[in-house]
């Protein structure tokens, strides 16, 4: 073969894989919207379930979901962020950094039902939290922590040198320069790891199984310290545990979970585009 | 010699972990007037200039012995703060390095950090430091657009009143040009002349021509066998380029050397 035929089959190829990483995520986002678009309905996100849940809507899950996730932000971003910018900006290359380091990249690698258990035994019990969404959304906070803190890192990093030298040589404070400068040039790619990461947390079912999720609650949550209902869990348990459910019910659950984090998606690409632009 | 000395670098060494950068470097330079840095690539200019308001301590590992004083006190001094410093001693780079920002927020920057918060304060400081880096006719009209939008010359003139605008009484420089084209460069070198009414101006620079155009007085560093850079010979600038004392410093200009 000569080199071009080979270029051009290397080029064909590697096309292919390309677009094969592509179909599933159409494949799977046409598959549930097909089942579960016929579910959808003002009630079915707004109403509380019905009829031993075969019926009505969805609403505490979604409200329950939607809780877990600002708890868990309201503890991982300032935690995360915090850990970034120590590690990029102050920690001194030492022992102990290598282990903080090789720890975050440890914690990334534990299977979150792992994480459930931990937060069941740390919160739920030791702390005495009980089965809540306090104990749900900082189980979910430690699993998203790796996320944030390396993606917030890397963002922190890839401020140019330029803009801290310029900073400190104006006597600006190291605190000043990281409050000034490093902070608000590295914002666009934190919140895309922050984004990713809540969106990791809404979907994640094993954490929340023994920290926070309720079968079914008849009424919404008034406290950090009761339980919840929560999107991926109800999933779970319709698709599961409950005989004769109409399918397009769980689909539509899917669904109204997909949508919910695509939207936090956009949203903050178009948070981070009017940063960018600024 | 009748002239005030403004910053006095006292038996400066500056080691970079084991490697020593600078070797016992002494050097006077004087009030009101331009002092170019020249000597061959690796011989320390930088490094020398950034010893001047500190910046050297910016890289991991680096040391430093000796003295150096700014208006007769040591910045290297136990109870000296270093914010201070920096504040005296401003700095301009080498690459324009605006902060994507707004022209009016790279010059107010400094003042800021600095406590000044009422609006008409921060105008005038900005009006005054546009005007004394000539940049006030062009800039006036876009104070809010971003300084990313200029051409190089306007950011690296940005950048200058970035630093003027915190009222240095030294103004280091470091190849403030060489990332400039020619037009660029000669407005740059008026604007350095007209600063030194004001201010104390250190320039690096590697272009000869620059140095002997735009300079009063300069020193000549010369890498040693061992890498470290030496001072090999400080004077006027029109005596440096015409009769060098030193043999190095005449092979170095004419173009045999470096």
């Amino acid at each position: 073969m000569s080199s071009r035929t080979t270029e051009k089959a290397a080029f064909l190829i590697m096309a292919l894989c390309a677009l094969l990483v592509v179909l599933p995520v159409i494949g799977i986002v046409a598959y549930v919207v097909a089942k579960g678009a016929p579910a959808i309905s003002w009630e079915f996100v707004s109403a509380m379930p019905k009829r031993g849940m075969k019926a009505g809507g969805i609403f505490p899950a979604i409200w329950g979901t939607t809780l877990l996730v600002v708890g868990t932000a309201v503890f991982s971003v300032p935690l995360g962020i915090g850990a970034a910018v120590y590690l990029s900006e102050y920690a001194p290359d030492n022992r102990l950094t290598k282990i903080i380091r090789m720890a975050i990249v440890n914690l990334a690698g534990i299977p979150s039902v792992v994480y459930g258990l931990f937060g069941l035994g740390l919160f739920v019990v030791f702390l005495g939290f009980g089965t809540s969404l306090l104990a749900g959304s900082l189980t979910l906070a430690v699993l998203v922590l790796p996320v944030i803190i390396t993606t917030a890192e890397e963002a922190i990093r890839a401020v140019p040198q330029d803009y801290r030298y310029a900073s400190l040589a104006l006597g600006a404070t190291k605190w000043q320069t990281v409050r000034y400068q490093v902070l608000p040039h590295g914002l666009p790619g934190t919140l895309t790891g922050v984004v990713l990461a809540l969106g990791r947390a809404a979907g994640e079912t094993a954490p929340i199984l023994f920290t926070a999720a309720a079968f079914f609650l008849p009424r919404l949550p008034t406290s950090p310290f009761d339980q919840v209902m929560a999107l991926p869990y109800h999933l779970f348990v319709i698709a599961t545990q409950v005989p004769k459910m109409p399918e397009s019910l769980q689909y539509g659950t899917a669904l109204v979970l997909l949508a919910l984090v695509v939207i936090a998606y956009a949203a903050a690409t178009a948070i981070r585009m009017r940063l960018r632009r600024r | 010699m009748d002239q005030r000395i403004e910053v006095r670098i006292v038996g400066v060494s500056l080691y970079y972990g084991k490697f020593l950068a600078l070797r016992h470097i002494d050097l006077d330079v004087p009030a009101n007037q331009i002092t170019a840095i020249i000597g061959p690539s690796g011989s320390g200019k930088s490094s020398l200039l950034r010893t001047i308001n500190r910046m050297n301590e910016v890289i991991p590992g680096s040391r430093l012995e000796g003295q150096v004083l700014v208006s007769g006190q040591s910045i290297y001094a136990q109870n000296v703060d270093v914010v201070e410093v920096r504040r005296k001693v401003g700095m301009v780079f080498q690459r324009p390095n605006p902060f994507p920002q707004s022209i009016y927020d790279n010059v107010a920057y400094g003042p800021r950090i600095h406590g000044i918060k009422e609006k008409r304060a921060l105008d005038d400081i900005v009006e005054r430091s546009l005007r004394r880096s000539a940049l006030w006719d062009e800039a006036k009209d876009k104070l809010r657009k971003s300084a990313l939008a200029l051409s190089g010359g306007q950011q690296q003139r940005v950048c200058i009143a970035r630093a003027l605008a915190v009222d240095p009484q030294v103004l280091l420089m470091d190849e403030p040009a060489s990332a400039l084209d020619p037009i660029a460069t000669l407005k740059i070198e008026d604007l350095m002349r007209e600063l030194r009414q004001a201010y104390t101006v250190v320039v690096v620079t590697h272009n000869m021509q620059q140095a002997a155009r735009v300079s009063d007085w300069t020193a000549v560093l010369m890498p040693a066998l061992d890498r470290a850079g030496e001072l090999i010979e400080f004077d006027k600038t029109a005596k440096i380029f015409t009769n060098p004392s030193d043999k190095r410093t005449e092979d170095y200009i004419t173009g045999r050397l470096g």
